[in-house]
């Protein structure tokens, strides 16, 4: 015990030597996949390269990438440590045991760990209220589809897709009452195959919308090659597919977050906090919405987003009944933080169960 | 006109020199690719291969080579044995999966009574998991003569699948607000597999592994089973001749080597990776092939052939930290490293010859 | 649950595309290990073929000549391998491995422009009256070039395996090197050529999953076919048509899995995910009893004494 005690002392006295001699902050990035995803590691990647934007010289970056979860994201965090980065943000749930662990370690660097629920004196969680998003999807598809079938391809069974699904369903809903969603679980984040595969077989079954919870553009290009089929970008906005398919999309932008707590760090103010950001401060974006949608649809989908910008609008709001016809919210109430962190039900209306 | 000529007798002097010839060339291609990378490529090599030793934090990288090592070294010594007899377990991968499963079912199982017993009883469970899970090719092969390679190979995915399965199922933590995984055992004293001396990096895992070490030493050069499965696979006639019984040695062999994949699946579960996830398994059970054959199918040789895989592994993170470089470079530097360590080996066994052979 | 959503047309016309690359893989694969020769590698040669052959449709804008890139980056990739086994000797498992991980590598180094591209079209063939016939047009007539190449070239194989000299000779050194050499068959350029063209299918099956069945661009986007490729050729007792029937079955299972789902059928997506290699094992148990099967020499290092 004292052996680590005094080894990681000095560790500390390094990482603090190394961090005084040099008036740059450090600033570490450990990514789940590579950078060239295209999709969820790409766009944190998009936010580090901001965060060397917006500071220059005054700011270091270094980021590893493909890092698994477990023992070696926690060494990779160790290193980062020792090297004398000054806060670092690790982007994925699977990072949090670990994370909590390097941290214990090293009082004095600030670390950031993104969609996960434990925190720490130098540990704040942070993440982003895609649901918000989800909404703004749901009106738009709910609007478009003349089939009233609308495919979703969901990637695992956690709270963080439930929530999506719920989200886009109860404003589906609400603009069709007629709309039915066929849901497909591809128990995966990202396999363009397999993506392909679960837009077609949905394209097939009558959907003529399609949004995405995995991170490929595979779906797009299906959805192109059907014709009249409209999807959404995901993760990142998959321009590229717009006019037609793509309709609009969901951008992660950690960028005005990354560069906040680095400033807070350089300030000396940073603090630990549980962040849940979403449209309000530019955490989720709702890319273009293009042309193919009529213009009185895209009106109303941009006062949603406006409502929800203000503070005026939740995408959760009363009165809304599970699936199984309990009550939820009673009318004008709007859902608590802690049941939307832990969603593990449909609300009513949506078909199948949820796989566990 | 070149040819190759067997030797008579595998040579020592080449079997010590082409490791160290096959590093050098890996470096010296491995920086024509850094450079070409547009980075410092004597720095890079410096900081893959230095800096865990003897970098600046060094005190903290030589523990993790332990950790990182332990699990390859477990899972190569035994396929070692069976792949000298010629009895080809390559679904190690399958077995660790299982092993970690079957251990941590059994320590969540007990969850929340704390016990001493509690962690022989996992390490019991992991070990038979493995077994078990080897069992199915090695019984289908004295059974049926079916072949191990495919077998084994298949029942990898099988496992990945399982893995899955237990991770948004039956295994999920109850506290963990529905998200895929399990309990962590590192908080849960009497399954934690921890360090023995803390900041060491030893846990039981390394133990095993070294244990594995000498027993296969031993067993291979004193013990009668040994000499059998060295001629079984040197000679395979000659085998029958001197009493082995071929579905015994494919039983033993299987097993043993299931058991300790699935004893490396444990340590690492209950211990550095501390819960069971979709993505638990990292690949250890395919790279602990490659160590079984970089270290020439002996002990000492995967001992030194696991620490060095591990060392690619750290100073490879180190260089993206530390240089950018990205974990696609990394990737093949490691490639051409194996390459030249296998095919370097052709040197122990062969020479080579100029001009026209010999008349017999 | 609906399961008359399902169309059967469609399923099977997407199921055919689904199959395709691990078709094509499969059989360059079952060349290879007909030769006597394991070659683990197809995931890396796949990956590489996918990312040569999108980088050469977006340079040229040619689809058709993005798969022939992809057929000769494949095949170069195979090289090293026919290195490691054929001229160094060393041991195939291994050396699968290692060329796996190092094409994964090399693709994405290769492929870090080319993230977020969308590559030009192949268009589909349309024939006059053919394809636009009911139920038959939509499967069997109106899909890309490269879907009818992977079916003609199960043929071709096994035409040439079972008919010609040529494949006489590749089984006989498939089954026991050392008589083939002794009646003076080159057993090394043999199986080299064998490695050669199993490189090029696998490059080619990786372009289809670049260039048509996704298509697009990203690390690591053969996500395991290549395994799968492996797991068939065995599924398939090494016959080149069993071989198609199987990448239907494999690219089938998931296929017809998502489509149950979206139709509200609710499913072990796990235990349906695991099926083709219990199945495959099945199959492997029962071919045992016929011995004639596999070929002898697999994955045994060949050296002529003299």
């Amino acid at each position: 015990m004292k052996l680590t005690k005094l080894l990681t002392g000095a560790a500390m006295a390094l990482a603090l030597a190394t961090g005084a001699m040099a008036d740059t902050t450090k600033v570490g990035f450990v990514y789940v996949g590579p950078v060239g995803d295209g999709g969820w590691t790409y766009e944190h990647d998009q936010g580090r390269l901001a965060v060397e934007e917006a500071f220059g010289d005054k700011v270091e970056t270094v980021y590893v990438e493909s890092v698994a979860e477990g023992p070696d994201s926690e060494r990779v965090m160790t290193q980062m440590a020792l090297e004398g980065a000054d806060l670092i943000f690790t982007t994925s749930f699977g990072y949090m045991d670990p994370t909590i662990n390097v941290a214990k370690k090293f009082p004095n660097v600030k670390f950031e760990h993104a969609t996960g629920y434990k925190r720490a004196d130098n540990v704040s969680t942070y993440s982003a209220r895609f649901y918000e998003g989800r909404a703004v999807q749901g009106h738009i598809a709910g609007k478009l589809t003349k089939s009233n079938t609308i495919g979703y391809i969901a990637s695992y069974p956690i709270p963080e897709v439930i929530r999506g699904i719920n989200s886009a369903y109860v404003h589906a809903k609400k603009v069709n009452p007629d709309v039915e969603f066929k849901i497909i679980w591809a128990y995966t984040w990202f396999d363009p195959a397999k993506e392909a595969d679960a837009a077609k077989a949905l394209i097939e079954q009558g959907a003529d919308v399609i949004l995405q919870h995995t991170d490929s553009t595979a779906p797009q290009a299906a959805a192109q090659a059907a014709g009249n089929v409209y999807t959404f970008g995901q993760a990142s906005d998959m321009a590229e597919y717009g006019p037609m398919p793509r309709v609009s999309s969901i951008i992660d932008n950690w960028a005005p977050y990354y560069i906040a707590r680095t400033q807070a760090v350089i300030d000396g103010t940073w603090t630990s906090v549980d962040t849940w950001d979403g449209i309000p401060t530019g955490m989720v974006k709702i890319g273009e919405i293009t042309d193919a949608v009529p213009a009185d649809v895209k009106a109303e989908a941009l006062a949603m987003v406006e409502a929800m910008r203000a503070g005026e609008y939740h995408p959760f709001t009363g009165p809304l009944k599970k699936q199984d016809g309990s009550d939820w919210l009673a009318d004008g109430e709007t859902a608590d933080d802690g049941t939307l962190a832990g969603m593990n039900f449909y609300v009513e209306g949506l078909e199948g169960t949820i796989p566990q | 006109m070149i040819r190759l000529e067997k030797r008579p007798q595998p040579s020592r002097a080449w079997s010590l020199a082409t490791p160290l010839v096959a590093v050098l060339a890996t470096m010296l291609f491995g920086g024509v690719l850094f450079a070409v990378l547009g980075k410092d490529p004597v720095e890079a090599i410096r900081t893959i291969f230095w800096e865990p030793l003897f970098g600046e934090f060094a005190f903290y990288y030589r523990p993790q080579l332990l950790v990182k090592g332990a699990p390859l070294v477990l899972i190569a010594i035994g396929l070692s044995l069976g792949f000298r007899a010629g009895i080809w377990n390559i679904g190690a991968e399958g077995q660790y999966i299982i092993g970690a499963l079957t251990g941590a079912g059994v320590g969540l199982a007990f969850y929340p009574m704390e016990a001493f017993y509690i962690f022989p009883l996992m390490v019991l469970a992991g070990a038979l998991g493995g077994w078990a899970w080897a069992m199915i090719p090695a019984i289908l092969k004295t059974r049926f003569g079916t072949n191990e390679i495919l077998v084994s190979l298949m029942l990898v995915y099988v496992a990945e699948q399982l893995l899955a399965s237990m991770s948004l199922g039956l295994l999920k933590n109850p506290e963990g607000f529905g998200f895929p995984g399990s309990r962590n055992l590192q908080q849960y004293d009497s399954a934690h597999n921890a360090e023995l001396i803390a900041g060491t990096g030893m846990h039981w895992g390394v133990v095993a592994a070294l244990i594995a070490v000498i027993f296969a030493y031993v067993l291979l050069n004193r013990h009668m089973l040994g000499f059998q499965i060295r001629l079984t696979g040197e000679a395979p006639r000659a085998a029958k001749f001197a009493g082995v019984n071929p579905p015994r040695l494919i039983l033993f062999c299987l097993g043993i080597s299931g058991a300790l994949a699935g004893l490396a699946g444990l340590f690492e579960v209950a211990g550095p990776a501390g819960q069971v996830s979709i993505d638990f398994n990292v690949g250890y059970g395919f790279t602990a092939i490659i160590v079984a054959f970089l270290g020439r199918l002996h002990p000492v040789g995967i001992l030194l052939a696991g620490g060095l895989m591990a060392l690619t592994y750290i100073g490879g993170d180190i260089a993206q930290g530390n240089l950018g470089l990205p974990a696609a470079a990394i990737q093949v530097f490691q490639g051409m490293l194996l390459f030249f360590l296998l095919a370097l080996d052709l040197l122990t066994n062969y020479r080579i010859a100029i001009g026209k052979p010999e008349a017999a | 649950m609906d399961l008359s959503a399902i169309n059967p047309v469609l399923l099977v016309a997407s199921l055919m595309v689904a199959a395709t690359p691990i078709l094509l893989a499969a059989i360059g694969e079952l060349v290879v290990e007909k030769a006597g020769v394991l070659n683990l590698g197809v995931e890396g040669m796949m990956i590489v073929g996918a990312i040569a052959g999108f980088a050469t449709a977006v340079e040229t804008g040619s689809p058709l000549f993005g798969f022939l890139i992809s057929a000769f980056a494949g095949a170069a990739l195979s090289l090293l391998f026919v290195i490691m086994t054929q001229v160094a000797l060393a041991n195939q498992v291994a050396s699968g491995l290692a060329l796996t991980l190092f094409g994964l590598g090399l693709s994405a180094l290769m492929g870090q422009s080319y993230v977020g591209i969308k590559p030009p079209q192949l268009g589909q063939i349309h024939l006059p009256v053919l394809s636009d016939l009911p139920v038959v047009g939509q499967i069997l007539f109106s899909h890309d070039i490269i879907l009818y190449f992977g079916i003609a070239l199960t043929a071709a194989v096994w035409a040439v395996l079972k008919y010609t000299r040529v494949g006489l000779i590749l089984r006989a050194v498939g089954e026991n090197h050392d008589a083939a050499h002794a009646l003076g068959y080159k057993v090394v350029r043999i199986r080299i050529l064998a490695i050669l063209f199993g490189g090029a299918c696998a490059g080619l099956g990786g372009a289809y999953i670049s260039l048509i069945r996704v298509p697009q661009w990203t690390e690591g986007m053969t996500a395991g076919v290549g395994w799968i490729a492996l797991a068939l050729v065995v599924f398939a007792s090494w016959k080149p048509w069993r071989a198609l029937l199987g990448a239907y079955l494999f690219g089938g299972v998931t296929v017809v899995q998502l489509n149950l789902q979206a139709a509200g059928v609710a499913i072990p997506v796990e235990y349906l995910a695991m099926s083709p290699y219990l199945i495959t094992i099945l199959v492997l148990v029962m071919l045992s009893a016929d011995k004639s099967s596999a070929p002898a020499a697999l994955g045994r290092i060949f050296h002529a004494s003299r």
